[in-house]
């Protein structure tokens, strides 16, 4: 009765629930007190040392911002953001008049109707941030999962790629950007591109930078399937596909997605910096615009920033977990 | 194709290669309605690269203001990193113009950094930069300074008081530093004529063996630092002041941590300063689209200067915005209405600080082109001898005043500028008459650039080589 509880109530309601029934209050409270009340005091704590520290840190800026203050301007973006809508809906407007005007004048004109002109809201730069980053791992994951089978079932190709992958491993997204700018610029050349140079070279160096830990993850763990399962495939004379698929893949789950969470985090981490360095749209612009500003508003427009992208970041990894229970056979583990 | 019936590609090639003539003989074009000469742009979405700076106010208001629209152009202003970005940018056409600095068109023409043909139809402004030197520094020279009866330092205040600073740490193997934003900027020029004019050596360029670095012979080292970033790089004490445009001189006495000493006002009154930067190839392929946007700015300029600066609070809110220039209302306040603000608290008036309309600010003047490329000479950026002949040429290469005057046409046709508001197209020579209100008292006459090099103590001139 109990187990049968917790398997269908997410495991936050479940002290509720039990203690509504009034199962053992004690113990409930106790459950309740570690999943919620600790949270909650941790972040309580952190916002009174985080307003205590700011007071006391005086930047060329004006002071460090607090969470008032953090929060005040994410109120300001919110407005900024919905004062541009109403902006980009005058636009059009405008545009369609004028239109009109000159196909009166001129009735060879073929219209074109142009995009919005203005600035990306903080809203837009996240919505930005979210597809390169996103699009990125795709990707990667893509190249790097299939490559990891086949180096991992291959003791012989792993010997060969392993130094390479080490190399690589570690280098920078700020290395990377450079080079990747100029070969987009000279090998993307096209009158009507289908997406924007500074997309691509964004998503490329997320590609380059999250490639390995998914790569070597799932090496790792294609390697590692138990002796037995490889026997049964033997003997059963499994075909090198179905014995991928059957066998290699099911078992080596676990540490894909330990990999693909791994090149997730750091794809956001890399994609962040990449935006900064490269001026292309998205968050890292955002927080790079703000530095330049150098206003008395911007250290807490940064600080919204950081926030929302380490809360981005977080919600990432967490569907990377969601993702990773659905798909793995084995429930009992403990992920976290 | 017909000749019946003209395709629109036709129409609008026809169209473009009789601009030249259309400003005369608008009855050319009769298809077009009345009031119009120029016909429809070409290429109607372009997006213009800025550098973080309030001498960017004209793309700024064009767009708010809607002049830009009122042309059929629709604009995306896009704030770049650093010079370089953003020539580069222009050049490779991912911008389709820019905010530029003067020498920038001048340089990339004659092949000094990347070679490049650009184009400038259109002045941005006078003046608006200005020297800051560390508040270190500052104590160290404010003894000497002349002062005025209430005690506060007179202004101009020359190099000759910052030259025992500077000679003092050089003895003690302490050089001194100064940052500038880039090499072929006006505050450059400024901040070594500055230098110069008080006898501190800025450096040489030495191009001809590989030296792009303009520290040959220098008693200040100078080196770039992208104008955002100045305040930082003082403060962090890198470099011990910095010539650079507004609100970044403000901003460190703002922050409290250095002192704005001389505005390029004083060191030359009404220096021509940004021009905005097109590709030869984008006019010549776009020629509608270019006097659009050439009216445009000029309307945008005559805004911000328009009855005795009234619009200029406006401006300021504009350009406050964190995609324009993004500094605090009241830092880029302080230049834009009229006032300077040297140490904490002395505010004085400069009501000429930000010219964007005023003096014919707009028109691009063979002279100042010229300005330029004497000082390029003079710091050895061009390292061998070049004629006045040459120097005329290569202004007319760049400078166009031609396309200024067909969208100047435009606008006074259209009844939205007058005649008056230009100078006089028939009679205009693109020269300024001989100027000399320069801080060292020297004349500077566009027609005779090598005669003018003749006058400094310190620099390159005649067959000089580093």
């Amino acid at each position: 009765m109990n187990t049968n509880l917790s398997l269908k109530t997410p495991r936050a309601i479940a002290p509720f629930v039990k203690l509504a029934r009034g199962e053992s209050p004690r113990a409930q409270l106790d459950v309740l007190f570690r999943t919620v009340g600790l949270p909650i005091i941790g972040l309580l704590v952190f916002l009174m040392l985080w307003s205590g520290v700011a007071a006391k840190i005086d930047t060329s800026l004006g002071q460090f911002p607090g969470p008032a203050q953090v929060w005040h301007q994410t109120e300001a973006l919110y407005v900024e953001h919905v004062a541009e809508r109403d902006k980009a809906t005058a636009f059009y407007e405008r545009q369609e008049e004028r239109i009109a005007e000159r196909l009166a004048n001129d009735p060879d004109y073929e219209p074109r109707i142009h995009d919005y002109p203005g600035k990306p809201t903080f809203f837009d730069q996240i919505v930005t941030s979210l597809i390169t980053v996103l699009s990125g791992f795709v990707i990667a994951s893509i190249l790097a999962i299939p490559l990891g089978i086949v180096i991992g079932l291959s003791s012989n190709l792993y010997a060969a790629f392993n130094p390479l992958v080490q190399i690589f491993k570690p280098v920078s997204p700020l290395a990377w950007l450079p080079l990747v700018t100029i070969v987009v610029s000279a090998v993307y050349v096209t009158d009507d591109p289908m997406f924007d140079k500074s997309f691509l070279t964004s998503m490329i160096t997320v590609v380059l930078c999250c490639l390995w830990p998914t790569m070597i993850n799932t090496a790792v763990g294609v390697n590692t399937i138990s002796r037995d399962l490889i026997n049964v495939s033997q003997v059963l004379r499994l075909g090198w596909l179905t014995h991928v698929i059957k066998i290699v893949l099911p078992s080596s789950i676990p540490m894909i997605f330990t990999g693909l969470r791994l090149s997730l985090g750091i794809a956001w981490m890399v994609l962040i910096a990449a935006e900064m360095l490269a001026q292309s749209p998205g968050l890292g612009k955002f927080v790079w615009d703000e530095f330049q500003n150098g206003s008395s508003d911007s250290l807490a427009r940064i600080m919204v920033a950081v926030l929302v992208i380490g809360l981005i970041g977080f919600l990432l990894d967490r569907g990377m977990l969601a993702l990773q229970r659905a798909v793995s056979w084995d429930k009992t583990a403990v992920l976290r | 194709m017909t000749t019946t019936h003209p395709s629109r590609r036709h129409f609008l090639k026809r169209t473009a290669m009789s601009l030249a003539a259309a400003a005369f003989a608008g009855s050319a074009l009769t298809a077009l309605p009345a009031q119009a000469e120029v016909g429809y742009p070409e290429k109607e979405a372009l997006t213009f690269g800025f550098i973080k700076l309030t001498d960017m106010a004209p793309l700024a208001i064009a767009y708010e203001k809607g002049f830009f629209e009122d042309e059929g152009l629709y604009v995306t202003l896009e704030a770049q990193a650093n010079w370089k970005v953003l020539l580069d940018g222009v050049i490779t056409g991912q911008l389709d113009g820019a905010h530029m600095l003067a020498g920038q068109p001048l340089a990339a023409t004659i092949g000094y950094g990347t070679e490049a043909e650009i184009i400038t139809p259109f002045s941005m402004d006078l003046n608006g930069n200005g020297i800051t030197l560390a508040n270190d520094v500052w104590e160290e020279m404010l003894p000497n300074l002349p002062k005025r009866d209430d005690g506060k330092p007179a202004h101009p205040i020359k190099a000759d008081y910052l030259k025992p600073v500077v000679d003092e740490r050089n003895a003690a193997g302490d050089p001194f530093k100064m940052g500038m934003v880039f090499p072929v900027s006006t505050h450059n020029y400024e901040l070594r004529y500055w230098l110069a004019a008080g006898g501190i050596h800025p450096g040489y360029y030495d191009p001809s063996n590989g030296d792009t670095s303009g520290l040959i012979d220098a008693d200040a080292q100078l080196s770039v630092t992208p104008p955002p970033q100045m305040p930082a790089t003082l403060e962090a004490g890198t470099i011990s002041g910095y010539c650079v445009g507004e609100p970044w001189n403000q901003q460190a006495v703002f922050k409290d941590i250095g002192v704005p000493v001389i505005t390029d006002y004083e060191i030359w009154k009404n220096n021509p300063e940004k021009v905005f930067g097109i590709t030869r190839e984008f006019a010549e392929k776009y020629p509608n689209t270019t006097v659009h946007l050439v009216k445009a700015l000029i309307r945008a300029a005559k805004w911000l200067d328009e009855d005795n600066n009234a619009n200029r609070p406006e401006a300021v809110e504009i350009l406050s915005r964190p995609n324009y220039v993004g500094a605090d209302e009241e830092v880029i306040a302080n230049s834009m209405t009229g006032t300077f603000e040297y140490e904490k608290g002395d505010e004085r008036p400069v009501p000429d600080f930000n010219v964007f309309f005023r003096y014919n600010a707009t028109y691009p003047y063979y002279s100042d082109a010229i300005w330029y490329l004497t000082q390029m000479r003079r710091w050895g950026q061009i390292a061998e001898h070049k004629s006045d002949d040459w120097y005329m040429q290569t202004a007319k290469q760049v400078y166009r005043p031609d396309l200024y005057a067909l969208a100047a046409k435009e606008l006074i046709a259209e009844g939205k500028m007058s005649a008056g508001d230009f100078p006089d197209f028939d009679s205009e020579t693109g020269y300024k008459p001989p100027q000399g209100e320069f801080i060292d008292g020297v004349t500077y006459d566009g027609r005779k650039p090598n005669e003018y090099l003749q006058q400094f103590p310190i620099g390159l001139k005649g067959k000089d080589q580093v």
